[in-house]
């Protein structure tokens, strides 16, 4: 019996053993980076660069987002130079440039055209005006709906939508009993869940996190509207469960045809105008952010970024392959590949004047407006000490946002708003104090 | 005590059903990894469907399985070997040659899996910088092999407890030093057990996902890392994560399959038990 256990053992070390080949002597980058459908193809067309670059060969490192964040962070703060090249949000960016963690990235070569790059995109991966990562593909929200609900309920949808209509607009076109719902939103806890949406929800009411001396504002009327407004709606008009759909889950009930309208990041509008993978593709419309109270202050925006980190041994090599997988020729080749439809949307200027663009993503505007009124540097109703649109950008929100989002979360499920917010405005002042606010 | 026909039935009917319930969810995931991504989600979920291999062949054209494969077996078998050449002395010294402070060292030895893994990762993972064992499958075996090392040492006290210490004492009358003692006796003795021990410390290094995903970067990644690589915050994976994962179990369920005789009679090994 032992015997045989042992023998299926050494076959199974034999065989694999076989089958791994010795890699080769050159120069080896490894690359850490998110499974989103994006970094996968240039995963596959990274062979491209490897052929023009005979001297360089790529590890790739994919991992599910928290997971890789927490890998990275590990990494990078303990100065251990096992990545040469980090995929990274713009919240990380400015927050590790100013630790001294990533190089900067100056003098980059002229047909990289650095100012092609959307103008809020950039400011947003820059410190003291020093690029610290290059933008990969970048993302703002907008406004996602059911056209023949609309028709079928007899509403026109309004060029600029505010909350206010939008509560109507989803009453209206709910019908539990056919398991249509008016309005999905995010519900599952996390800093880049649920708070992604209810920060910029918080700036539309006149709200913001903290004031001027860092004292947080969380338990005030604007934050108690902006928190009723979605607390009510979601549970009157939204799908059962919400407290646990994600940009996922929202997307596979957008897409199969359950919810009336949804608001979220703008890389869904691809996918759901792709009719492999929705079956709302021909009834699908885009409209903006909705607006509040206080209209034009940041609302959304969020890019993946690939960076080198100063304990990178190979930053040349490093650098000559981000440039690649950034740039202009970058997006044409994926376009040769897979089509302008899946290219990678949000960073590029040239990319939205491109006609062919244009023809195949009938929300490339929408997209492209939404992303250069982001305005994640720009003021909130009552002036702010912090940058960011839907997250704060200092190294504490992590921690603050998933806690206050798991509060916000709880009134989905029967917490009252008052006693949520007041606990949430607790449980930050504490935080902050602990972190040694105001700075 | 005789059992009627009808109790007979129902025990059987009775361990059918938990025996399903308990496979379930893997035999569940076999067939999500068989749908189409669109058909992974569908409610209310298919039952009937027609097979396709799609997210296998997305699966391997992603990632290189036998290198995560080949890295697995390698970190399990040597934390497992580790683990029994410092367990089986350790174990030994501590059932046959007890000291007033046996008992206390088995305790506090058992108090090191209370602490959460995550609370020692930067202090390993600095030491692992200095030693240079960063994404090295040495450095994940030591650390398997010492993850492990308390329950192995339990589980092997406690077969060697069965051993009835006349028979290593009679041995020692004819002669025998420690390792004849060992070689000749305890060993043929307590077979099973030792084997047991090291199969449960198998499974155990290869379900491990904390520090493989935060020891490893590429080179020495195992399968959790690879089943890791599935999971999407954008888009739809479920299909294509079943077959990431059901190619992952599928050699340590093989595996066991084939030693199931020997894991049962070692677990069950023994009165107490």
């Amino acid at each position: 019996m032992i015997r045989r256990c042992l023998a299926v053992l050494s076959t199974a070390l034999g065989l694999t053993l076989a089958a791994t080949a010795p890699g080769q002597s050159q120069t080896i980058l490894t690359v850490a980076t998110v499974n989103n459908a994006d970094m996968v193809v240039m995963q596959r067309l990274s062979s491209r660069f490897e052929q023009q670059n005979a001297n360089i060969r790529l590890r790739w490192v994919v991992l599910e987002e928290n997971v890789l964040r927490q890998r990275v962070t590990t990494d990078i703060a303990t100065r251990a130079g096992q990545f040469d090249i980090l995929t990274i949000g713009n919240y990380e960016v400015p927050i590790w440039a100013k630790q001294g963690w990533l190089s900067a990235l100056e003098n980059l070569p002229a047909d990289y055209d650095v100012n092609d790059l959307l103008a809020p995109v950039r400011e947003a991966i820059s410190d003291q005006g020093k690029l610290y990562a290059l933008p990969f593909y970048a993302e703002s929200a907008m406004t996602y709906y059911r056209t023949d609900l609309l028709q079928k309920a007899g509403i026109t949808m309004p060029e600029k939508p505010t909350y206010a209509q939008l509560r109507e607009m989803a009453e209206k076109v709910t019908d539990k009993g056919s398991q249509t719902y008016g309005l999905c939103l995010r519900g599952k806890p996390g800093w880049g869940e649920n708070m992604a949406f209810v920060t910029p929800l918080v700036t539309a009411f006149g709200g913001q996190w903290f004031d001027k001396e860092w004292r947080p504002t969380i338990n005030t009327p604007q934050w108690r509207d902006a928190v009723t407004w979605y607390s009510e709606s979601l549970r009157q008009f939204g799908p059962p469960g919400a407290t646990s759909n994600g940009f996922n889950e929202n997307l596979a009930l957008m897409a199969g045809g359950r919810c009336g309208f949804w608001i979220d990041s703008t890389v869904a509008a691809g996918l759901l105008y792709d009719a492999k993978q929705s079956q709302i593709a021909e009834r699908v419309g885009f409209a903006p952010i909705p607006t509040g109270s206080y209209a034009g202050g940041p609302t959304w925006l969020w890019s993946w970024n690939l960076a080198i980190p100063a304990s990178s041994k190979q930053q040349e090599a490093a650098r000559s392959f981000i440039t690649w997988a950034t740039s202009k020729d970058y997006i044409k080749l994926v376009a040769q590949e897979n089509g302008w439809v899946a290219v990678p949307p949000g960073t590029r200027q040239s990319t939205y004047d491109n006609p062919d663009y244009k023809k195949v993503a009938p929300f490339a505007g929408f997209v492209q407006q939404a992303i250069m009124s982001a305005n994640p540097g720009g003021p909130t109703r009552e002036p702010r000490p912090y940058t960011g649109a839907q997250f704060v950008a200092i190294p504490e929100f992590q921690g603050i946002g998933t806690q206050v989002g798991q509060t916000i979360a709880s009134t989905l499920t029967g917490t009252s708003v008052e006693n949520a917010l007041r606990s949430a405005q607790s449980a930050t002042e504490r935080t902050m104090r602990q972190a040694g606010y105001p700075k | 005590m005789r059992q009627t026909l009808l109790q007979r039935l129902l025990v059987t009917l009775l361990g059918w059903g938990v025996a399903l319930l308990l496979f379930f969810p893997i035999l569940w995931m076999a067939l999500t990894s068989l749908k189409t991504e669109v058909g992974a989600i569908a409610t209310p979920p298919q039952i009937a469907f027609t097979p396709v291999l799609d997210s296998y062949a997305e699966v391997l054209a992603r990632a290189d399985y036998l290198h995560f494969a080949f890295n697995s077996i390698a970190i399990s078998v040597g934390g497992t070997v580790l683990a029994l050449a410092l367990g089986i002395p350790a174990a030994y010294v501590m059932a046959f040659h007890p000291t007033p402070r046996t008992r206390g060292t088995l305790l506090w030895m058992l108090s090191t899996k209370m602490l959460p893994p995550v609370g020692v990762l930067v202090p390993i993972y600095l030491l692992f910088r200095a030693l240079g064992l960063l994404d090295s499958r040495t450095g994940l075996a030591v650390i398997y092999g010492l993850m492990n090392l308390p329950i192995v040492v339990w589980m092997l006290f406690t077969f060697f407890k069965e051993v009835p210490g006349e028979i290593l004492e009679a041995g020692r009358m004819d002669g025998a030093r420690t390792g004849a003692e060992f070689w000749h006796l305890l060993l043929p003795l307590t077979l099973p057990g030792i084997a047991s021990t090291g199969l449960l410390s198998l499974i155990l290094c290869w379900n491990e996902a904390f520090w493989s995903l935060n020891l490893t970067t590429a080179a020495a990644a195992p399968l959790t890392t690879f089943i890791a690589s599935f999971s999407s915050p954008q888009g739809l994976f479920f299909a294509k994560l079943s077959a990431a994962s059901t190619m992952a179990v599928a050699p340590i369920l093989v595996f066991g399959w084939f030693c199931q005789r020997q894991l049962v009679r070692g677990l069950t090994f023994g009165a107490v038990k």
